[in-house]
């Protein structure tokens, strides 16, 4: 019968084998002959350019899809609306389709053939744009909405027959309640954005110095037998990666620690 | 005093705007975003041979059959760990509590590439699985790790630990006691977990298509095999395989989620 | 019968049991009555076995179960909150002991039925437990506990989540129960007038030490110092005496001891009436008088009495 040090051995040794070993070694691996092959491949032209094609991505993306879910949020919670459970659902349907799919969706949508197709939209940034969104869309609706249903509504109509326009319900009452709620969330669709991969390998037609973004860039070094290159650049989203679980587990609703 | 307080003006009645408008813009965002390119994907789709060729059928096996494997791995790891985090007391458990969101935050390629590193070809500790189908079992265990911890951690934090004393004074030993108890209250988290699991893996591309090499029959897995379509310049056979592919998880979460509504039906 | 030798139990700086020792005879219905804090609690669960003492021994019918695990000693426990198995029905909650113990079938089934019938519980036998009130689900841990036969049966505070009035019919249930089954029985309880209703014995506790061990009679006509008296039941304090409140006489004409006091307030509590007073130095007291003897007296708002006790208790040393 396994013990609770058996338990506790078991569950740690699934992590350090599964996740903390391989990230581990990728980092020991960049820098094993020092910092400076690491720095000249992360600060080749295409790997620069690349590190601003994510982040022009995830500054686009992040800011709509939260503006988007904060809306959202309140529509599906407040204001209930026949199609309130639509909503909801198509909400989560980023979530449960494959990222090739989605490039797919969109290249059908905004290619030479499609309905709204032959703009430019598609292999080049606006795709990768629409790309980026559609995946990181549901994060902060879905942070938000059960700390609206949580909180209630009877501070917000305590608000209204004191005279406070919605405007100022929202600012005074229902913000200072979410807004963790929604930092969380951010967080969460900030490294999704950062982290796509396979909707804009889809979408952008992969070229280099243009069309790629880092995760793209890593693929490539990768596949053009340079190691140190496609390392370098993994380390940097994984430096990124670590500061963002580091804000997630700062901003994390507490529930999950003892 | 009391003139001052008459002296307030009462605000202008008026209809508000701002139900209208968030309904508005959220629904116009999600058809404009989300809705308009799968109607697109589901018109476009056409080609019975995209989705019947043994390219496609045998990529479609292997994904489902993977991802099935994951999601029973899971449900058993992910619960232990879980475990390990409410019940268990040890230095270090915060971090190996945020080191479980890892998958989250951290990009599929990097994901993928590192197991490549530690477990391909060039593996230090001898141990290669790159283009084996093991390669691809170990990707989607990666990036699925946290869904089912995540899910059956409030739960195990929220259990009445009385129900588990109460047991022991009935006679039950831990075992038991873990088995008629605990388990079934745990029971529809884990199901909840196993079903996000499943979706992932199943959708799955970054982590996999570096390590699985994508051999066509051996470890190509449905993603790649859409991608592949596309590449050949066949986006409506891709979109068919990828309607497939979307029938298959829905049906399979629709089915969990009914086991789940049977096993809370004490709730209701 | 039931032996408690000594025991000690720490829970990191906070001391819940200092050295206590109590022994309860078999057969008879013991109640640990004290405040919140006062141990009662972690003792009812060191003698369960769902804790273990820092220092001391549990010997259970001449044997010591201080290191034997809650499985093993037969002890049946009820739950303040129920921790009713809300997953299973009643009718599988009941079993639950007997399936663990792997009893043939047909005896479960008489068993549980038995039981069902005895907390009458009966025809809600495939209910599960978010579907019964907190008195029905307080019986149905009632009937879970004692589906095992057990030597002993304890029971934390289980009718304190309930309201006044299925406290009172329960706890009148419970003594019936008692005198039915004569199982050795130990409540856990704050409430004294539960404590005085239902035991053959109380132990009053108060911050992990016994204060008195005594029938409830006792307990309220001797009680073994200042804590003792004040817990058991209302009492007046004047300079080192305390009087209860139908010792205090009241009378119209002072008459040599007696000291003078106003009626403040007559609060009637149906048969009984109790007349607050205060006297000239501030000082509260109250008395409690039948309806006649009020109306005899005459007493009013504001009127000036003298009052004198008939008896009053002092307590000396420490």
């Amino acid at each position: 019968m396994i013990g609770k040090y058996g338990l506790r051995f078991v569950s740690l040794g699934y992590l350090a084998v599964l996740l903390v070993a391989p990230v581990s070694y990728v980092f020991w691996k960049t820098f094993e002959h020092g910092f400076g092959p690491a720095w000249d491949a992360v600060t080749t032209p295409n790997a620069v350019h690349a590190l601003k094609v994510t982040l022009i991505l995830t500054a686009v993306a992040v800011p709509a899809n939260t503006i988007f879910g904060i809306l959202c949020a309140l529509a599906i919670v407040r204001h209930r609306f026949p199609g309130a459970g639509i909503v909801n659902a198509v909400v989560d349907l980023p979530l449960a389709l494959s990222p090739v799919v989605v490039g797919l969706a969109l290249l059908l949508l905004y290619g030479r053939e499609g309905w709204l197709g032959g703009h430019g939209v598609v292999f080049a940034l606006p795709g990768m744009v629409l790309a980026t969104i559609f995946v990181s869309l549901p994060f902060v609706v879905r942070e938000v909405v059960p700390v609206l249903r949580e909180i209630g509504t009877e501070q917000e109509q305590a608000a209204a027959t004191l005279g406070a326009s919605a405007l100022q319900t929202f600012r005074r009452v229902t913000w200072p309640a979410i807004r963790w709620a929604v930092a969380y969330g951010v967080v969460l669709t900030t490294a999704r954005a950062l982290g796509e991969f396979g909707a804009v390998s889809v979408v952008s037609g992969r070229l280099a110095g243009e069309t790629e973004s880092l995760t793209l860039h890593v693929q490539d070094r990768y596949q053009s037998f340079d190691e140190v290159g496609a390392y370098a650049a993994a380390v940097v989203l994984a430096l990124i990666a670590v500061a963002t679980l580091i804000l997630m587990t700062r901003l994390k609703p507490k529930e999950e620690t003892q | 005093m009391a003139a001052k307080a008459a002296a307030l003006p009462s605000p202008k009645a008026r209809r508000s705007l701002a139900p209208g408008l968030a309904i508005g813009i959220s629904t116009l965002y999600l058809s404009v975003i989300v809705l308009l390119p799968l109607a697109a994907l589901a018109w476009r789709a056409h080609g019975w041979d995209a989705i019947t060729s043994e390219q496609a059928v045998s990529s479609l096996k292997l994904t489902v059959i993977a991802s099935a494997i994951v999601a029973l791995v899971n449900a058993l790891a992910g619960t232990a760990i879980a475990w390990t985090l409410v019940r268990d007391r040890f230095l270090g458990q915060g971090v190996v509590n945020a080191i479980v969101d890892m998958p989250f935050a951290l990009p599929t390629i990097v994901a993928g590439l590192t197991l490549l590193a530690l477990y391909g070809p060039r593996s230090p500790v001898d141990v290669n699985v790159a283009f084996t189908r093991w390669a691809i079992l170990l990707a989607l265990l990666f990036v699925t790790l946290p869904f089912v911890v995540r899910t059956v951690q409030p739960v195990l934090l929220e259990l009445d630990r009385e129900m588990e004393d109460a047991a022991a004074s009935l006679g039950a030993n831990r075992l038991a006691t873990f088995r008629r108890i605990v388990l079934p209250n745990i029971l529809p988290a884990i199901l909840s977990g196993v079903a996000l699991a499943f979706a992932r893996a199943v959708g799955e591309f970054g982590a996999v298509v570096l390590i699985s090499g994508n051999l066509p029959f051996k470890t190509e897995v449905a993603s790649v095999y859409v991608f592949g379509r596309i590449e050949s310049g066949d986006p409506g056979g891709a979109a068919a395989a990828s309607v497939v592919i979307l029938a298959i998880t829905f049906g399979v979460l629709l089915g969990i989620g009914g086991v789940r509504r049977w096993a809370t039906r004490h709730d209701r | 019968m039931i032996e408690a030798r000594g025991i000690v139990k720490r829970f990191g700086d906070f001391t819940a049991l200092d050295g206590v020792s109590v022994d309860v005879p078999t057969g008879s219905l013991t109640a640990l009555l004290g405040p919140s804090g006062s141990g009662k609690s972690t003792l009812l669960r060191v003698i369960a076995g769902l804790e273990r003492p820092d220092e001391g021994q549990i010997i259970l019918e001449g044997e010591d179960v201080t290191r034997v695990p809650p499985q093993s000693r037969g002890v049946g426990f009820v739950f303040q909150h129920y921790a009713a198995f809300k997953h299973m029905t009643v009718w599988e909650n009941v079993a639950f002991g007997l399936r663990i113990r792997r009893r043939p079938r047909a005896e479960v089934k008489q068993r549980v039925t038995e039981l069902l019938e005895l907390v009458q519980l009966s025809r809600l036998g495939e209910r599960y437990p978010a579907q019964l009130s907190g008195g029905q689900r307080q019986r149905m841990g009632l009937a879970r506990a004692l589906a095992v036969d057990p030597k002993v049966l304890l029971l934390d505070e289980p009718f304190g989540a309930l309201d006044a009035r299925v406290r009172k019919e329960l706890r009148l249930w419970l003594r019936r129960l008692h005198d039915e089954t004569h199982t050795t029985t130990v409540i856990v309880t704050h409430d004294q007038e539960e404590a005085m209703e239902v035991a053959d014995r109380v132990v009053v506790m108060n911050s992990g030490c016994i204060e008195q061990t005594a029938p409830p009679r006792e307990l309220y006509d001797n009680p073994a110092n200042e804590f003792v008296m004040s817990f058991v039941g209302p009492v007046n304090r004047l300079g080192d005496a305390f009087i209860r409140p139908h010792d205090v006489e009241l009378l119209l004409e002072p008459n040599g001891s007696t000291q003078e006091a106003m009626v403040e307030r007559l609060v009637h509590l149906g048969f009984e009436v109790r007349v607050e007073l205060v006297r000239d130095d501030g000082e509260h007291l109250s008395a409690q008088l039948t309806r006649e003897q009020v109306e005899a007296l005459e007493l009013q708002r504001g009127q000036i009495v003298y009052v004198r006790p008939t008896r009053q208790t002092v307590f000396t040393g420490s």
